[in-house]
């Protein structure tokens, strides 16, 4: 019987073709749309991360009371031994210490006198480490402008804003007016070795990295660090495996009631963070529900109508002696078969444009003027293995109970009056 | 004749004791007095005592009149070599490591000087109590064993760096004993106390002093005066933005 249906489907395409279309249409939206959701989540999370947070972060119980004001006053001391300590303690993790830090950035004139001045928000990680995560971790090589990484001591990245903004380009002196770890005016001249462009407006306007040595030198912090990050080798964020790592470093590290003992905070611990990542999934949920539930709906009402349209030859078959049961039997088949090819094709379209907006993106930059949170501005789909089977929810479900509901007016046919209705 | 005796000195001191009690700008004229010098060159010390650790700045001033100034850092070796110039209301500091002499305008006035409890712009003040705050007399109080009046000022244009302040001025010294500093939302921003005085010529000068920031957590900024010496000559090419790099 299947080979015989699926032989009527692929030849008589009147009956086949629009039913399967619509699956397909279905199908491909639900899959792209949730592979584009799926990517902003996860880029929304990662930047924040990458560039914020970490998936875990250590810092001093001071520095995290009064995090807002980046206290560097209140920074983690004896950082190189607690890296080893948390790398052996947590071998499945990267750990990276930084220093975040505010300042103005001073370009001279011939005379070294001030030309421009322009506030910064500045970022010191581990740049000329060899082997070190963070050009990764911060995509520098794929943000780079003009100039190049920072490869020698005094050597400073800032973003593309910023250079325009001081009228700077690589190779350019500027001084750091910054506040030492006591709270001094620092001073420290840096060589502009390039401009970046994260695709962040709130970084993009104000962003300045340095190398993690270069700024302890600068703001007089020998061996500190405003926090150390740490990130799961995978990349990605997952809130169950970071709150058990958080409780076992809190037994081992963060016993006490000293100001200065580190403790540990998960991304979803950060200010702002856990709003976000309710709303990410919420908003993630609602689209992607209403999407499946109103292409249901249409897939459902497709079933309806192409059953429906076929009530006469039901009604032939009904006549010429074939069984109530095969002939729904038979129905629900069909429409399981091209719920399944309508899927199969959708799901393939579909995941075809996720994987090019997932290298490509979308630029939303336009869109993102004002937003002062991490938020990258070129939103890139997601394929996860959920991806391959979304599209079957609409696709293939809809599609049965669609021509299963219909299929029940068989049921309601008398053969004494199928002759009658066939003559009118 | 006792009782005569007994009788007259009741009446002095009921007469010292319900004296008028003077204007608070004619205290103000005297503590702006014995406070504003013509030149003065000092070396002090500064220990800075943080949440973490405490520290210990020195520096060498020169000083002419309200308008002028000149500081060198002479230790920690960090800091040595670190120069200041207020000319009237304009502040550079030079770092030698950088080469650069560098405004201090804006909001980096508020900032702290060398994270101690002071700011550029309490370094920066430059007015005459009397000319900068309308003041009245709130009181008397003794403060420290010595007898003060209760001095409570607000600034008459706005423009100072703080609304209003309340001083403890030494009745027979005219030297402020204590301070406290508030914002316009009447939120204490800093108290001054001075520990010990010395007398240098006809002038009383605070030698020990206590600075701190209500808003910071740390143990306070203790200022103290090394050495101090008044009306010596200083050469007028010093207070030059040249001068900072020699």
């Amino acid at each position: 019987m299947m080979k015989f249906l699926l032989k009527g489907i692929l030849r008589d395409r009147t009956r086949s073709l629009f039913p399967f279309l619509i699956v397909t249409v279905g199908v491909f939206l639900s899959v792209a749309l949730y592979g584009y959701l799926r990517g902003a989540e996860i880029d929304v999370v990662r930047s924040n991360a990458n560039l914020g947070f970490g998936h875990v972060r250590v810092l001093t119980a001071a520095y995290a009371r009064d995090i807002e004001q980046l206290p560097n006053d209140l920074a983690l001391t004896g950082v190189s031994a607690l890296t080893v300590q948390l790398c052996s303690a947590f071998p499945g993790m990267i750990w990276t210490p930084r220093i975040e830090y505010g300042g103005l950035l001073d370009v001279p004139d011939e005379k070294g006198e001030t030309r421009a001045q322009a506030p910064i928000a500045g970022l010191a990680v581990e740049l000329r480490a060899p082997s070190g995560p963070e050009r990764e971790l911060l995509g520098l090589d794929r943000i780079l402008v003009r100039g190049r990484l920072p490869e020698k001591p005094g050597d400073m990245l800032i973003s593309e804003g910023l250079a325009e903004k001081l009228k700077v380009n690589p190779g350019d002196k500027a001084t750091l007016i910054g506040t030492t770890m006591h709270g001094s005016m620092a001073l420290e001249n840096f060589v502009i070795s390039g401009t970046i462009r994260f695709g962040i407006q709130a970084m993009d306007r104000m962003a300045a990295i340095a190398d993690l040595a270069d700024v302890q030198k600068a703001l007089d912090m020998p061996d500190a660090a405003g926090e150390i990050l740490g990130f799961f080798q995978d990349g990605f964020y997952n809130q169950e495996k970071a709150a058990g790592l958080a409780q076992v470093f809190q037994a081992r590290f963060g016993e006490g009631m000293d100001e200065f003992r580190p403790v540990i905070q998960t991304l979803r611990d950060q200010p702002g963070m856990d709003y976000l990542f309710r709303q990410l999934a919420y908003v993630t949920f609602l689209i992607v529900g209403i999407f499946l539930l109103s292409m249901s709906l249409v897939l459902w009402n497709a079933g309806l109508l192409g059953t429906l349209r076929r009530y006469g030859e039901f009604g032939v078959r009904l006549a010429i002696g074939e069984d109530k049961s095969r002939v729904y039997r038979s129905m629900i088949v069909e429409a399981l078969m091209i719920g399944v090819l309508g899927s199969i094709a959708g799901t393939v379209l579909g995941l075809g444009l996720s994987y090019y907006l997932q290298a490509k993106g979308i630029d939303l930059s336009g869109m993102l003027k004002n937003v002062s949170f991490l938020m990258p501005t070129v939103i890139r789909s997601k394929v996860t293995p959920f991806s391959y089977v979304i599209g079957f929810i609409p696709g293939l479900v809809a599609t049965l109970v669609g021509s299963a509901i219909a299929g029940r007016a068989i049921y309601k046919r008398q053969t004494a009056s199928l002759f009658k209705e066939l003559e009118s | 004749m006792k009782r005569l005796i007994l009788a007259l000195a009741t009446a002095a001191a009921l007469a010292v004791a319900q004296a008028p009690t003077p204007s608070a700008d004619s205290i103000l004229d005297r503590v702006d007095a014995n406070a504003v010098p013509g030149n003065k060159i000092l070396i002090s010390e500064m220990t800075i005592h943080g949440r973490r650790d405490s520290r210990t700045l020195r520096s060498k001033s020169w000083i002419q009149g309200q308008e002028k100034a000149f500081s060198e850092y002479l230790d920690p070796p960090r800091e040595q070599g670190t120069k200041m110039l207020k000319l009237g209301d304009q502040l550079w500091t030079y770092s030698p490591d950088t080469d650069r002499i560098i405004s201090i305008s804006g909001h980096m006035l508020r900032q702290s000087v060398m994270g101690s409890d002071l700011s550029y712009e309490d370094m920066m003040e430059d007015r005459r109590l009397r000319t900068a705050y309308e003041a009245k007399v709130a009181g008397q109080e003794a403060v420290g064993g010595r007898d003060c009046w209760i001095i409570e000022m607000t600034s008459r244009t706005g423009e100072a760096a703080y609304q209003s302040r309340k001083s403890w001025v030494d009745k027979e010294r005219f030297l402020v004993l204590k301070e406290e500093r508030y914002a316009k939302s009447g939120k204490l921003l800093k108290d001054v106390a001075v520990q010990s005085a010395i007398r240098v010529g006809e002038r009383w000068v605070a030698e020990r002093v206590i600075f701190r920031d209500a808003l910071k957590q740390g143990g306070g900024t203790e200022f103290k005066v090394v050495s101090i010496e008044f009306d010596t000559a200083i050469p007028e090419s010093l207070f030059s933005k040249a001068s900072l790099r020699k």
